[in-house]
């Protein structure tokens, strides 16, 4: 029995108890959130360079790359940020996931192994393949455009090793509750992370049905694709791999609110409905980037937009209401009960980690969730369709959201699984401030100049000859938080790295403290539980949300009405 | 709580502030799913998608039978664009059907239409996928290779309006430019 025991109490397995949170922690599990996490920081950097260089680029007055190494680096970067950064260090949360808070250990090493060896192949092929010039078709690749056939093979190889990956998590959740490593129900971080992972099948499984006859054709085996039925399948794989970045940020906002200020879901029940909905309504979103294409007709774009997203949407909606009340509960039952707003100034402001996600949750919800909905209303999507206002978007999700959710996660997982403490502390409280601010300046100049007309993709705005001063004023925006965003990527690079290389060893001890709101005299734990009406701050944030979302959207309505009718 | 396994019951349903926002938010969503139907039928400005399937020899040999028949003049690009230093320009009749070809890298011909007057646009590719971006007013379409796009559409203002390339088509995306005067 007990050598059969995925359980980590079971005797002889190799696990170790984390001498700051008193957790288990599997040892074949730590060795592979290191590996994927620190690759990951790697396509992060080599993503965060192409993304200077292309920042500068559309800075129309700096305008610094020349043509052909503008579309081959603005492959590279979609490439290493949104696939390669974001999928290595998705797979090392849901190791971490399916473990530690389980006390169980990961289902199989050999698995792990393979998964990890072929996604870093499949990412050398890609990379090496784009910037030796033979893949300039951006990561969309959308057909007829063709790429060298390594740049498909990586792609599915990258694919299927992430499929592996998130095999094994099933897995080790099997075992583990075979194996009864624990009782009760899964935690919200764990129940989360499976919610992605199934979402990431779905989407994986839509990359090999429309990478493995492109690859073919490529090989000249297969006859072309369709165009159209290429833009529908892959944007079941490139949409769909949102909500698998969306839902493992939700997961590490409610991993982080819990770890620095204590916080708990405020409701179980509502928090994992609103991870079900993800799931279950996820599946036709692709179509709001379908809006303004031929041959897919009007009715089956406003079904899809509206009642795929809406469900989705509305899950957001939720999150960003829990994760904010989660967290004021948890401070006022410390004893910052001042007001509507005290809980708020009284946040570790100088712990990166919540920093981090505080400004992930803000900018997420504030900016991409405004936008990300609105561009993708059937109708509007007609003055905003491939414009910067896309890519103004995005960055405010996936960059501003997810990836500095991320980053605030490693500012524990690197003390926690590799054991070493951060150096330079200082410089690591500013961090996610200054990446913060930096992308949200590259989305206003980018949504700005969209607005205006500029689109994105392209390398010159000046040869059509109809952008004025105010267009490129605004692309000198999308320039500065271009540069400051890069500084405050680098700088989250170098510390990770250097904090691998040189940081003060932890063994047994605690790690050395970000800053958490020490408890005042009188407070409670737990006196809130029953208190549906302790929420003050976060209702009024949320109902601030809400009135800033209907005036955006509906402006956008207005400006809609100022073009010509069009059927 | 939220790294530990639950052992309690945990189901509640939702109450007080959570009830409050729930609500608002069900509510939200719902005038946001309803806008869309209704501009469908009542607004003016939609994408319907309208399409026929064609083969790209057809479409620019029905594109150059309108040219031929429907041709006023030629339009000379006063920018230096090696891509496009001058189109014919053509007035497809009222109310009647006007070609636009997206290739590497033009759109083709120059059109001129009347204000107020409702044509119905065919746009296609001869070789890679185009984006259809008509500036300054921003109005935006995709055009694929193999399929007629069809626009159904009313210029409601006057003046010089410039068609540019917004889906990456290789190197001289950028410059890939046309035009359209309403009069
Ligand atoms: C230092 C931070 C970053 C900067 C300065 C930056 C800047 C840019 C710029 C200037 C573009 C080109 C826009 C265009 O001309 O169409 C771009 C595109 C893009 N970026 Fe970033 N970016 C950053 C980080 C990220 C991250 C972390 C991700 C993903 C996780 C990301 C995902 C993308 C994607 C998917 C595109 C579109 C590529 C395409 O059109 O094919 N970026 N970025
Ligand atoms: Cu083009
Ligand atoms: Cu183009």
């Amino acid at each position: 029995m007990s050598t059969s025991s995925h359980s980590l109490a079971a005797p002889g397995t190799p696990g170790r108890v984390c001498g700051t949170t008193g957790l288990g922690v599997c040892l074949d599990a730590q060795r592979f959130i290191k590996l994927n996490a620190v690759v990951g920081i790697v396509f992060l950097l080599l993503g965060g360079i192409a993304a200077l260089l292309l920042a500068l680029t559309r800075w129309q007055t700096v305008h610094l790359l020349p043509v052909d190494w503008f579309y081959r680096l603005l492959t590279f970067h979609g490439i290493n940020m949104l696939i390669l950064w974001i999928l290595f260090f998705e797979v090392a949360i849901l190791y971490f996931a399916c473990t530690t808070p389980l006390n169980a250990r990961l289902f199989s090493r050999k698995v792990a192994y393979t998964s990890f060896g072929m996604m870093l192949t499949g990412a050398v092929m890609v990379d090496y393949i784009i910037i030796a010039g033979q893949a300039d078709v951006m990561m969309t690749s959308y057909l007829p455009l063709l790429a060298h056939p390594l740049f498909y093979l990586g792609i599915i190889l990258v694919a299927v090793g992430t499929l592996i990956g998130v095999f094994n998590f099933f897995a080790t959740l099997y075992v583990a509750k075979r194996d009864r490593s624990y009782t009760g129900s899964v935690p919200i971080v764990t129940f989360g992370a499976t919610a992605a992972a199934i979402i990431a099948v779905v989407t994986l499984l839509h990359g090999a049905v429309v990478m493995i006859p492109t690859f073919t054709y490529s090989m000249g085996w297969t006859p072309q694709p369709d165009p159209a039925w290429y833009r529908l399948i892959w944007w079941g794989l490139g949409h769909q791999s949102q909500q698998v970045n969306v839902c493992a940020m939700v997961s590490v906002w409610y991993l982080l609110t819990h770890i620095v200020v204590g916080s708990r879901p405020i409701n179980e029940a509502v928090c994992r409905t609103a991870f079900v909905l993800y799931v279950l309504f996820i599946n036709l979103a692709s179509a709001h980037h379908l809006l303004v294409d031929p041959g897919v007709g009007a009715t089956w774009k406003i079904w899809n937009t509206s009642y795929a997203m809406y469900l989705a949407v509305l899950a957001s909606m939720v999150h960003g209401f829990t994760v904010p009340a989660g967290v004021e509960i948890a401070m006022r039952e410390k004893g910052y009960t001042n007001g509507i707003f005290g809980w708020v100034t009284a946040l570790p402001w100088k712990n990166p980690a919540f920093s981090g996600t505080a400004l992930s949750v803000v900018i997420f919800g504030f900016l991409g969730g405004i936008t990300g909905v609105t561009l993708g209303t059937q109708q509007i999507n007609i003055i905003a369709h491939n414009t910067l206002r896309i890519p103004g978007h995005f960055h405010v999700t996936v960059v501003g959201g997810t990836t500095l959710a991320f980053m605030a996660l490693a500012y524990y997982v690197i003390p926690l699984i590799f054991q070493r403490d951060f150096i330079f502390r200082r410089v690591a409280r500013i961090q996610p401030w200054l990446f913060g601010l930096g992308i949200v300046l590259l989305s206003f100049g980018m949504s700005f100049a969209g607005s205006m007309g500029v689109s994105r993709r392209s390398w010159d705005i000046d040869t059509q000859g109809v952008y004025g001063a105010a267009a490129h004023l605004w692309l000198g925006v999308l320039g500065i938080g271009g540069v400051l965003a890069f500084i405050g990527l680098l700088i989250f690079a170098l510390l990770c790295v250097g904090t691998l290389l040189f940081g003060e060893k932890i063994e047994g001890r605690a790690m050395a403290d970000w800053g958490t709101p020490p408890a005042l005299a009188g407070s409670q734990p737990g006196s809130l539980a029953h208190d549906h009406y302790a929420t003050k701050g976060t209702i009024v944030l949320v109902l601030t949300f809400l009135a800033c979302f209907a005036v955006y959207y509906f402006a956008n309505w207005k400006a809609l009405t100022d073009v010509w009718p069009v059927r | 709580m939220s790294l530990r396994p639950l052992t309690a019951p945990w189901f509640h349903g939702p109450a007080g502030h959570e009830k409050i926002w729930l609500g608002c938010a069900i509510l939200w969503c719902f005038v946001m799913s309803l806008m869309m139907p209704y501009w469908h039928f009542r607004g003016k400005q939609n994408s319907t998608g309208e399409a026929y399937t064609v083969k790209p020899a057809d479409f620019f040999a029905r594109t150059e039978k309108f040219v031929t028949a429907n041709r006023v003049g030629t339009f000379k690009n006063p920018i230096t664009n090696p891509m496009m230093q001058e189109l014919p320009l053509v007035e497809p009749p009222a109310g009647g059907d006007a070609y636009l070809i997206g290739r590497m890298w033009q759109w083709y011909p120059a059109l001129r239409l009347r204000l107020g007057e409702t044509y119905r646009l065919h746009l296609s590719s001869l070789d890679l996928q185009h984006g259809f971006s008509l500036q300054p007013l921003n109005m935006n379409f995709q055009v694929l290779p193999g399929y007629d796009h069809v626009l159904t559409i009313t210029p409601t203002s006057k003046g010089e309006f410039t068609i540019v390339c917004n889906e990456f088509c290789g190197a001289g995306h950028h410059a890939m430019t046309g035009k359209i005067f309403v009069e």
